[in-house]
């Protein structure tokens, strides 16, 4: 008797669902796999032909990853879109780290939902109403101020990373153990040394974590910045939108691939830092 | 208000609470955590609050930790009320119960922690770290990281680190409960150890009655924001002045009895059975009245013969070091009497038998209520 029950528990344990055990399961698996990255795949192939041809294999070499190198335009570019990730993702990380806070330590405060929501919106307003909203109102400060400099995109990129940082700080903020500072309280730290010597080294990677992701979220905008810049403002992505419109060689193929390269490296930081537990 | 009519105490009570109100929510919801709660701790004392969760003991030490503010009354530290202030002006320590070990930083840095905020020199530090490690008997661990050292360990720097800058008042809350039967035993030796090498007043808070009785010097035991009765751990145990207080701590015996009469704290009371017995009567009670006594199961003795009290034996439960004897009595009651086991001479009573049970006078003890 016992045995028979053994093994209906163990036939119980097998008929429990299971999506990996579904017919197809495999095959939808490996399909999604080769949609994403056989793409991607080819690109990164084709940025070593030698040949002008972004279809026919015409042999290995360099010869694109120079010429990007050397294009005056795309150093530009480049430049300008680490300057703006830069100094947005760092803006957008403090404000992040700040709200992130306010909304997490102490008693709720009336509006604590709202504000929840508000910083978050960016992430549901579609980005082309946000990239048209800036257009119109950056436009009439432009004409009343008469300034075009890169503030703009900057001011742009902070409010649209705010929510990417604040994402992984929250939840940094949230696993960890108030009982901390008021220790800290209790063995004579004020609350500013104890938010300095116990919160913020605590928060730490959950703040570069949010910085990095805000990095990248900026690095990779389109949509915003194609209607807010101003005339030779080119960031990689706009230079990039601009060049496959006209003449399309392997040169766009090189500059993806270093830019796939970068992306993926910021990510794979991220990653280990949020994985990382005190 | 109180502060003007109490004449000022000798400074020999290390924390006076007087009058301390705690109330939290408003309204419906308003809930009284603390209800004019007064108690003074002594100087160099070990000193518990018992009681129930939820019976306020925890608010209370928040209240003289600092972490929470009392809605009204004072708290008196030597002298001097320290109720509105915050706690990194007080010098009181705190032991948590999850022990709150700084993850992020080694044993020896987390037990320095107080005494760097305190700014107090360098190698006074050191030199105080190192006593504080030898203290709990953890120098070879000094450089590890908190989460490399075991639960008991982490207990000892905690506290170490509550420790280190010797305040005026420990304060323990329920700082055993998270470890294992055989290890909090050690610990509480351990506890009272470090209370009498430091000569620092503590003030341990547990819902654990027996824990409170082995360990403290006096008591408070507390329920729904009240302190109930505060007195050594025999004082507590022998003369419980209410119902709940008999009930909380160890195992008693509940009899309906009449006062006759009464003299300097002591009264004659005609138990149920028409017996007359002598037991302690806290003021306030006149001849006639109803009350209820009540009888450790060791005060009481098992008799062949009849005796204070009458029943018929219904179960007998063997526990080792004692034996404890279920006796029905005549008046319709139950009562246990609890006997300590010899190597021989076994007490030969099983269930069935007609006994006695005697309640020598000074046995049982007069409740409030």
């Amino acid at each position: 008797m016992a045995s028979a029950g053994e093994g209906r528990g163990v036939a119980l344990r097998r008929t429990g669902f299971s999506v990996k055990r579904q017919t197809g399961f495999g095959v939808i698996a490996w399909l999604c796999f080769f949609m994403l990255y056989l793409p991607i795949l080819t690109l990164v192939l084709f940025s070593f032909n030698a040949d002008q041809s972004m279809a026919v294999w015409g042999g290995f070499s360099f010869r694109w990853y120079e010429s990007a190198w050397h294009n005056q335009t795309v150093q530009d570019a480049s430049l300008r879109s680490l300057q703006i990730a830069f100094i947005a993702a760092i803006l957008a990380t403090v404000a992040a780290t700040m709200a992130a806070l306010a909304t997490t330590r102490g008693r709720a405060f009336r509006g604590e939902q709202a504000a929840y929501a508000m910083i978050n919106t960016p992430l549901i307003v579609p980005e082309i109403v946000t990239a048209t909203a800036l257009l119109i109102f950056f436009a009439s400060i432009k004409v009343s101020t008469g300034y075009t400099g890169l503030g703009y995109l900057i001011a742009a990129h902070t409010a649209f990373c705010i929510p990417f940082a604040y994402l992984p700080i929250r939840a940094r903020l949230e696993s960890m153990d108030l009982t901390l500072e008021t220790a800290a309280g209790d063995l004579y730290a004020t609350p500013w040394q104890a938010f300095r010597r116990i919160t913020l080294p605590l928060l730490w990677p959950g703040i570069i974590a949010g910085l990095m992701l805000a990095f990248v979220i900026s690095l990779d905008d389109v949509v915003i910045t194609e209607l807010v810049k101003s005339g030779g403002q080119d960031t990689l992505p706009t230079y990039m939108l601009g060049q496959l419109r006209r003449i399309v060689t392997p040169e766009i193929n090189a500059i993806s691939t270093v830019f796939l390269l970068l992306s993926v490296v910021i990510v794979t930081l991220f990653f280990l830092l949020s994985r990382q537990r005190s | 208000m109180t502060g003007d009519i109490v004449p000022e105490k000798p400074v020999r009570d290390a924390i006076e609470v007087r009058g301390v109100s705690k109330i939290f929510g408003a309204g419906e919801g308003r809930v009284a955590a603390l209800d004019d709660v007064s108690v003074s701790i002594r100087e160099n004392e070990f000193f518990t609050l018992l009681g129930p969760s939820g019976c306020g003991k925890t608010t209370l030490l928040r209240l003289i930790a600092g972490f929470d503010f009392p809605t009204s009354g004072q708290i008196m530290l030597h002298g001097e009320d320290i109720a509105p202030l915050p706690p990194f002006k007080r010098p009181v320590n705190t032991v948590f119960q999850n022990y709150a070990l700084f993850p992020h930083m080694t044993v020896a840095q987390n037990i320095g922690f107080g005494l760097e905020m305190l700014g107090r020199p360098k190698a006074e530090i050191e030199a105080r770290v190192a006593a504080m490690l030898k203290l709990v008997q953890m120098e070879k661990l000094a450089g590890r990281r908190t989460s490399q050292i075991s639960g008991g360990q982490q207990q000892r720097v905690a506290l170490a680190r509550a420790l280190a800058p010797a305040p005026k008042v420990l304060l323990l809350d329920e700082p055993l409960s998270a470890l294992d039967f055989k290890l909090r035993k050690e610990m509480q030796i351990e506890l009272k150890r470090l209370q009498h090498e430091t000569g620092i007043t503590f003030i341990f808070v547990t819902h654990d009655q027996e824990e409170a009785l082995t360990m403290s010097d006096r008591i408070a035991v507390m329920s729904s924001g009240r302190i109930l009765q505060v007195g050594g751990p025999r004082d507590i145990y022998d003369h419980p002045a209410e119902r709940f207080v008999a009930n909380f701590i160890g195992d008693t015996n509940f009899l309906p009895a009449t006062v006759l009469s009464s003299a300097g704290g002591k009264a004659r009371v005609k138990l149920a059975s028409g017996i007359e017995i002598d037991a302690p009567l806290p003021a306030g009670f006149t001849p006639g009245s109803e009350v209820t006594v009540v009888v450790r199961p060791e005060h009481a003795r098992l008799m062949r013969e009849a005796s204070t009290l009458n029943g018929t034996v219904e179960n007998v439960v063997y526990f080792g070091t004692d034996t404890h004897f279920h006796v029905a009595l005549d008046q319709g009651r139950g009562f246990v009497v609890r006997q300590q086991n010899a190597r021989s001479g076994e007490a030969g009573v099983s269930a069935g038998d007609r006994v006695g049970i005697f309640v020598g006078d000074g046995a049982a003890q007069v409740l409030k209520d």
